[in-house]
């Protein structure tokens, strides 16, 4: 195991006193140490948002990208390194609004990457709008009077898609959410882990009380039973559980390219001349 | 010597095929040739047509009258019909007392051998009519079907007969196969291109006139060992391939105008992260869907100007098939040395059409990564190291022990990290700025000119208008003192040569495949050089040279 210390999870931030960020920042990094990775060894990719600042809070890789695009940058670094492990980590609405077409698409692709969504019910970093998972009867500056469309719930969602890896933590039970992100770790596969993490500045429903109050760890449920996965993802309400929902092993981005093997395309080295024959089929 | 061939019918018919195997048999023959391809955006149906050149010197662009017409269906005759030269021949299926009608009972023929291969029948005739001998159409079927062998015979076959069918009509000869040429098509020369400067990850959404580009790198996937992925959009596209940059490979998206539209954000990305992006958008007339199938050069000012505030960025426009190989392996280069974003603007004309060039030359031809010396990093690395010519050095994770490597498109300082005082800002803006100078002192290709010394007018075009211009230049030049400047850098724009042209006594006339003059209008706004006349044109369909000559006539000199 490596010293936690080496990923600087103390470094100062622009997040607000109280907020779901900080324990989540807490157990990623005794989740890395425990898996003993090493910084240059974890690649991050993030969008734009307040959870999308990790990279700057935490020393590891890290591409910071654009709202919403966290997803597609990461699949180059499945192509060119197997080694690295690959996190993408970015907000509720970066995840599902503005880059819900990626989270589908990479849903099939299934590339082994673990996808850290703070779901905190809310645009953070924009002071307070519905995000696709806020609750019908939060107001906000633009949702005067509640939210014009049913919550989304991304559990229910990835689990329907088969995600191969389905998970909900929380950031009001550390110690599971460095075990959920630890077993996103090990998984061979596209891995989702939607994380309760209370916005303590723009959403007063969805409180460290709210989230305490109802979630429940899952005891007795087998991860690879579909139907039963499927059930369990539908629970949202007075009791909504937290724990690996669903699992499934299944080939992924890399294993569906077979001709690359274990070969590491950051490390091919061609020169022109031994492209040349390229040349010689247009004669 | 120069001999223009018409192949036309609908969607579905199998046009392509027919083209396919004349291309070769042309080339075989020791002919140069220049091909194009004029279709409609559907799979079944509609009016379609390809045209082969062929010459006995270089061709540089499409011809206007027709010498030989395939028409596979009737509906070509009457379409085509007014476009034919005085001794033009139509050979079709039907039957005409007329003296340019040739009649080939191709489907019945063909009923007897295999109906599906009716199109070969036509091949036979043809190389009949032209007085050319079929052993090198033999060879070009054999290859042709060398997939589907059974069908070989029924092809050899059927251009027997078809060969047999009708009378010699013209008196083309074997100019023997010549060693140090080839064809090719401008989608393919910028794979080509792509994949001789390493490209190990091309990550693209279907969009034509662009997916050539996608299909033919496809094509050398497995045998190289690279991937190429369909995304699910083009911001996607465009943030796949940054991600494969960063992640330490040669990496390239493509697209046409209305993807290039989806990628500008990221575009903006490259610029801000300083990540080496090769992007090539093969035009097509716009806005939004426009024509899909046609070409043009209407992105110009939009490629530019791509999004939001100011970053290093350089765009150029390959002159042909010959120059996209070089300009897109030169594009990869410079986008890594300066770590920005290049977009090649292509078009229709160029991607679709094919052309005899030289073999292309390795010799000078090297790739460059400009990856920092692990060796030369000390302490702890900085993404963003303020250096003197505002290039930081460039690594990759995993790359550097004990170092990472951060990139943020949020303003940064040297390690990457977010900051938003006004003092860090105005050194990153002038760091990411000292790049483009740089690159305009040391990478930039001044146009190339071809004329008189002092020439009366000066025909000044950019990207794919070169073979034309060439052309129409040669046919103006019997009456004018006429000189041709061709840009093949038109961001940052080159402008020493421009200006002592600009400062002779010479008429500059731009010529461009838009309507809104946009080179006209950057020059301008770059150097306050102004067209003293535009010839444009935006209706989806390449210059010729006698369409430049005409028009020089009616609107320039009068
Ligand atoms: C293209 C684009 N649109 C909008 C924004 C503005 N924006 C930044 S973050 C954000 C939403 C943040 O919400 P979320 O992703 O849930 O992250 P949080 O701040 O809650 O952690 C928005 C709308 C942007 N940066 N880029
Ligand atoms: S705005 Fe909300 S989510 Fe963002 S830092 Fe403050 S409390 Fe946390
Ligand atoms: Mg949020």
């Amino acid at each position: 195991m490596v010293d936690k210390n080496i990923y600087q999870a103390d470094r100062e931030t622009a997040w607000c006193p109280g907020c779901g960020n900080f324990p989540l920042r807490t157990a990623l990094a005794d989740a890395l140490a425990e898996l003993d990775l090493k910084p240059e060894e974890i690649t991050m990719y993030t969008g734009i948002g307040q959870a999308a600042k990790m990279p700057h809070y935490i020393k590891v890789n890290g591409f910071n990208g654009l709202h919403g695009r966290s997803l597609p940058p990461s699949i180059g670094m499945r192509v060119a390194n197997p080694e690295m492990t690959v996190i993408v980590e970015s907000g509720d609405g970066c995840s599902y609004g503005e880059g819900g077409n990626h989270i589908l698409h990479n849903i099939r692709r299934n590339p082994d990457i673990i996808h850290l969504v703070h779901d905190n019910q809310i645009y953070g970093l924009t002071k307070g709008q519905a995000s696709p998972t806020s609750l019908e009867e939060l107001r906000t500056p633009v949702q005067t009077h509640g939210v014009n469309a049913e919550p989304l719930n991304p559990v229910e969602f990835a689990v329907g898609m088969k995600a191969s890896f389905v998970a909900r933590s929380s950031v009001g039970d550390r110690e599971h959410l460095k075990e959920m992100i630890k077993e996103a770790k090990k998984h061979k596969g596209y891995a989702l882990i939607d994380i309760f993490q209370p916005c303590v500045s723009f959403n007063k429903i969805n409180t460290y009380q709210w989230y305490n109050k109802r979630v429940y760890k899952l005891e007795d449920h087998d991860p690879t039973d579909h139907a039963a996965a499927m059930k369990v993802a539908q629970e949202f309400g007075d009791k909504i559980p937290i724990g690996i929902i669903y699992r499934e092993e299944k080939p992924t981005f890399r294993d569906r390219i077979p001709y690359l093997k274990d070969k590491a395309l950051v490390d091919r080295d061609v020169e022109v001349e031994d492209l040349k024959f390229l040349i010689d089929e247009f004669k | 010597m120069d001999f223009n061939i018409v192949i036309a019918g609908e969607a579905g018919q199998g046009l392509k095929t027919v083209e396919a195997m004349l291309t070769k048999t042309f080339s075989r023959h020791g002919y140069y040739l220049f091909s194009t391809k004029d279709y409609m955006s559907r799979v079944r149906g509609g009016h379609n047509f390809m045209q082969i050149r062929i010459s006995d010197e270089k061709v540089e662009g499409p011809d206007e009258g027709i010498d030989l017409l395939l028409a596979l269906n009737e509906e070509s005759v009457e379409i085509h019909n007014s476009e034919m030269n005085e001794d033009g021949t139509i050979l079709s299926e039907v039957e005409s007392d007329k003296d340019e009608m040739v009649y080939i009972d191709a489907k019945g023929l063909a009923k007897e051998v295999n109906p599906r291969a009716v199109n070969t029948v036509f091949v036979g005739a043809a190389f009949k009519i032209m007085g050319l001998p079929t052993d090198q159409a033999e060879e070009a079927v054999k290859e042709h079907f060398a997939k589907k062998e059974s069908v070989v015979d029924d092809n050899l076959e059927l251009l027997k007969q078809g060969y047999q069918a009708v009378d010699q009509l013209y008196n083309l000869k074997d100019l023997g196969e010549k060693e140090d040429r080839m064809v090719i098509d401008g989608n393919s020369a910028v794979g080509l291109g792509a994949l001789l400067g390493g490209l190990s990850y091309y990550t693209a959404y279907p969009m034509s006139p662009s997916t050539g580009i996608l299909h033919y790198v496809a094509s050398k996937q497995e045998e190289l060992g690279i991937v190429v992925e369909q995304s699910e959009d083009e911001i996607a596209s465009i943030n796949m391939a940054l991600g494969g940059t960063y992640a330490g490979m040669r990496s390239m998206t493509g697209t046409s105008g209305g993807g290039l539209a989806l990628m500008a954000e990221g575009v903006g990305l490259a610029g801000i992260t300083e990540t080496p992006i090769v992007i090539a958008d093969v035009q097509r007339p716009g806005p939004a869907t426009g024509l899909p199938t046609r070409t043009g050069q209407g992105d110009l000012l939009f490629a530019v100007n791509i999004a939001q505030d100011e970053f290093p960025l350089m765009v150029l426009a390959p002159k042909d098939q010959e120059d996209a190989v070089y300009q897109t392996f030169r594009a990869m280069n410079l986008a890594d040395k300066y770590q920005i974003p290049v977009i090649i603007l292509s078009d229709q004309f160029i991607g679709d059409g094919s052309k005899t060039i030289p073999v292309i030359d390795t010799s000078d031809m090297k790739i460059e990564r400009h990856l920092v010396d692990p060796a030369e990093v000390e302490g702890e690395y900085k993404r963003y190291k303020f250096t003197e010519d505002g290039i930081s050095p460039r690594a990759y994770p995993g790359q550097l022990k004990d170092n990472i490597v951060l990139l943020d498109s949020d303003e940064h300082d040297e390690y990457a990290h977010i900051v938003e005082d006004a003092e860090t800002r105005d050194k990153m803006v002038a760091k990411r700025n000292k790049k483009m100078e740089k690159l305009a002192a040391e990478d930039l290709l001044e146009p190339e000119y071809t004329g008189p010394e002092s020439p009366e007018y000066i025909l000044v075009g950019w990207g794919s208008t070169a073979g034309p211009l060439r052309e129409g230049r040669k046919i103006l030049a019997d009456e004018f003192e006429i000189g041709h400047l061709a840009f093949n850098d038109v961001w940052p724009l080159p402008t020493e040569t421009l200006e002592e042209l600009a400062s002779t006594e010479a008429k500059l006339v731009f010529v461009e495949n838009n309507a809104g003059a946009q080179f006209d209008r950057l020059v301008r706004s770059e150097t306050g050089i102004k067209a003293d006349y535009n010839i444009l044109k935006d209706d989806g369909r390449p210059f010729s040279g006698q369409e430049i000559y005409r028009r020089f006539k009616e609107e320039v000199s009068k």
